[in-house]
């Protein structure tokens, strides 16, 4: 048992629950809270793979940025408990076996691909471009052009943001 | 015992996550002290006096009092979120001292190589930043789960404010990572050794030529943090107490410690970027600065003698007493020569901690708050514009000669 190995259990299961949770809790602000768990979580996996920077980015990001305007903006509206409908037949019969079929066909193929037979030999994964200036590398040079258009992208959704809002007045 | 074997790592790091816990924990208690203190001598007031020795044991007497009031939860508080709004803001408040290098990269303790630092990652300060992002769920959980007005009020006023203040302050750090080329303190700090070149008697510390965004930095840094001027989550004139209205008791006391931790991460911070942190302003040929932690401790010792045996009766005197003992102590333990070399680094840094901790009691005790309209135009209308452009400028700067230099 090394140490990588109980972390990595340990902040998967975390993110399993929160997962759970986020689906099952009532309160919209629990379900938020969750999603929050799920993220920090995923970082610490980030930083088990080695990629310190995206870990970094996450938290950054999706935990301190977009789910504090989440957790905002239901504290805002004071969302009420929300109101459960029975389980619907078609995703009783339909959606439960499909779910449970994508998982083994997932873990199927996973388990055939290239990383899942080096994990299964027990050769390490190998550790490429870890490094915050190596990233910047890829990201700045080789992969500028999708870089630059994925921010104007983000951009024109910014000012279509604001365009709607602002029709209104 | 075998696992613990293969993994140094993990005792060496508890041992040192406990001295700087109670460290920590200490200070948090002193820092309150401190700022009453400072604030009374800034109003012509004593301040605390009674308990202890210039009261001194105050803050173990705010301590046993948070301890045994009374609990109270609020009926129709979401219970689970109520207590865990103080843990989470106490927990990421202390956790970021992790992160914080108190002395130069290798030191040797008892031949030992070792680093006063918990968590050496290579990119320090985008952990901080991703720790100190999430401080704000404290704050609005707690104002959330107590299920009454001025807390919410004050929860949906922090998270705006720390949302707003949050943009400024990454950007006004932004300069200083383009001059260092590199988002590991240490780095950061080895940046900023040695002295300009034609001006031998200024360090290269980066809050000369980032003025301007150390001046957008400490603004935003007092509003992310809370505090007066910019302490609208917590104004009592207008939400009682804001967001901690309904805590009693020691959860009340978490978030007074956390505020507190915050306020000693922003220093240690605003030190690291622009002033150098464990770095001594003096050059290095000066040997005589190594006496400098050693002689300043004997000289506060030799005072507190004085006022000991001239000021002090009764058992004020014996408590008096054993600060100067301390004092005396610690400052003849920093003149030995095998402790002293250790002790430069983290003596330069906490004296550059604490000026920038009294700058924070200092503005508190001088300025009004702010409007609420006032604080959100003062952050979104004129602090963004001017941290951006300052990060514009500084790029030009840095690039315009790599441009020339190419032809």
């Amino acid at each position: 048992m090394s140490l990588p190995f109980i972390l990595f259990f340990a902040f998967a299961i975390i993110a399993v629950i929160g997962a759970l949770l986020l689906i099952i809790a009532r309160e919209p602000i629990h379900s938020a809270l969750s999603l929050i768990m799920v993220m920090v979580a995923l970082a610490a996996l980030y930083l088990l793979l080695g990629a310190p920077f995206i870990a970094a980015v996450q938290i950054i990001v999706y935990a301190g940025a977009i789910m504090v305007l989440f957790v905002f903006v239901i504290m805002l509206l004071n969302a009420g408990v929300e109101e459960r409908t029975n389980w619907s037949k078609i995703a009783k019969f339909a959606g439960l076996p499909l779910g449970v079929f994508l998982l083994f066909e997932l873990a199927h193929w996973l388990a055939r691909s290239a990383i899942g037979k080096s994990i299964a030999s027990g050769s390490e994964a190998t550790n490429t471009a870890a490094s915050t200036s190596a990233l910047s590398e890829m990201l700045f040079r080789k992969y500028l052009f999708p870089f630059e258009a994925t921010s104007i992208l983000i951009l024109i959704a910014i000012l279509g943001a604001l365009v709607l809002a602002k029709r209104d007045e | 015992m075998e696992f613990i074997a293969q993994h140094p790592i993990l005792v060496v790091s508890l041992v040192k996550i406990v001295i700087l816990l109670f460290l920590t924990l200490t200070t948090l208690a002193y820092l309150t002290w401190f700022e009453r203190k400072v604030v009374a001598h800034i109003q012509s007031r004593w301040g605390p006096y009674y308990v202890g020795a210039h009261g001194l044991l105050q803050p173990l007497a705010d301590g046993v009092k948070f301890l045994f009031k009374e609990d109270v939860t609020p009926p129709g508080a979401d219970k689970i979120l109520y207590i865990l709004a103080p843990f989470l803001a106490l927990t990421l408040a202390i956790t970021t001292l992790a992160l914080i290098p108190f002395g130069p990269a290798t030191i040797y303790i008892f031949g030992h190589p070792t680093q006063l630092v918990i968590a050496n990652v290579d990119i320090e300060l985008l952990f901080l930043f991703a720790i100190t992002s999430l401080g704000v769920y404290g704050v609005a959980l707690a104002g959330w789960s107590s299920n009454s007005k001025y807390p919410l009020l004050g929860g949906l006023r922090s998270s705006a404010q720390m949302i707003s203040y949050e943009v400024s302050m990454t950007f006004s750090v932004v300069g200083v990572l383009l001059l260092a080329g590199s988002f590991s303190f240490n780095d950061i700090i080895e940046h900023q050794r040695g002295y300009y070149h034609h001006l031998p008697f200024i360090p290269r510390w980066h809050v000369f030529p980032q003025l301007i965004g150390f001046l957008c930095y400490i603004t935003a840094a007092i509003a992310e943090t809370n505090r007066v001027p910019f302490d609208l989550p917590e104004a009592e004139t207008e939400l009682v107490a804001g967001f901690h209205t309904e805590y009693s008791s020691f959860k009340f006391a978490m978030f007074f410690m956390a505020e507190y931790a915050n306020m000693i991460t922003v220093s240690c911070l605003a030190t690291i970027l622009f002033f150098g942190g464990w770095l001594s302003p003096f050059p290095d040929s000066w040997t005589w600065t190594q006496f400098l932690p050693g002689v300043l401790l004997l000289l506060a010792g030799i005072y507190t003698a004085y006022d000991t045996v001239m000021g002090m009766r009764g058992i004020a005197r014996l408590q008096l007493g054993v600060v100067t003992l301390l004092a005396l102590g610690l400052g003849v333990l920093c003149l030995l020569p095998g402790v002293m070399p250790v002790v430069q680094g983290p003596f330069w840094f906490l004296a550059k901690v604490l000026a920038f901790l009294f700058f924070y009691v200092w503005t508190r005790g001088t300025l009004p708050r702010f409007r609420y309209d006032q604080l959100m135009s003062f952050g979104w209308k004129l602090l963004l514009p001017v941290s951006l452009l300052n990060l514009v400028a500084t790029a030009l700067c840095i690039v315009f000669p790599l441009l020339v230099n190419r032809g």
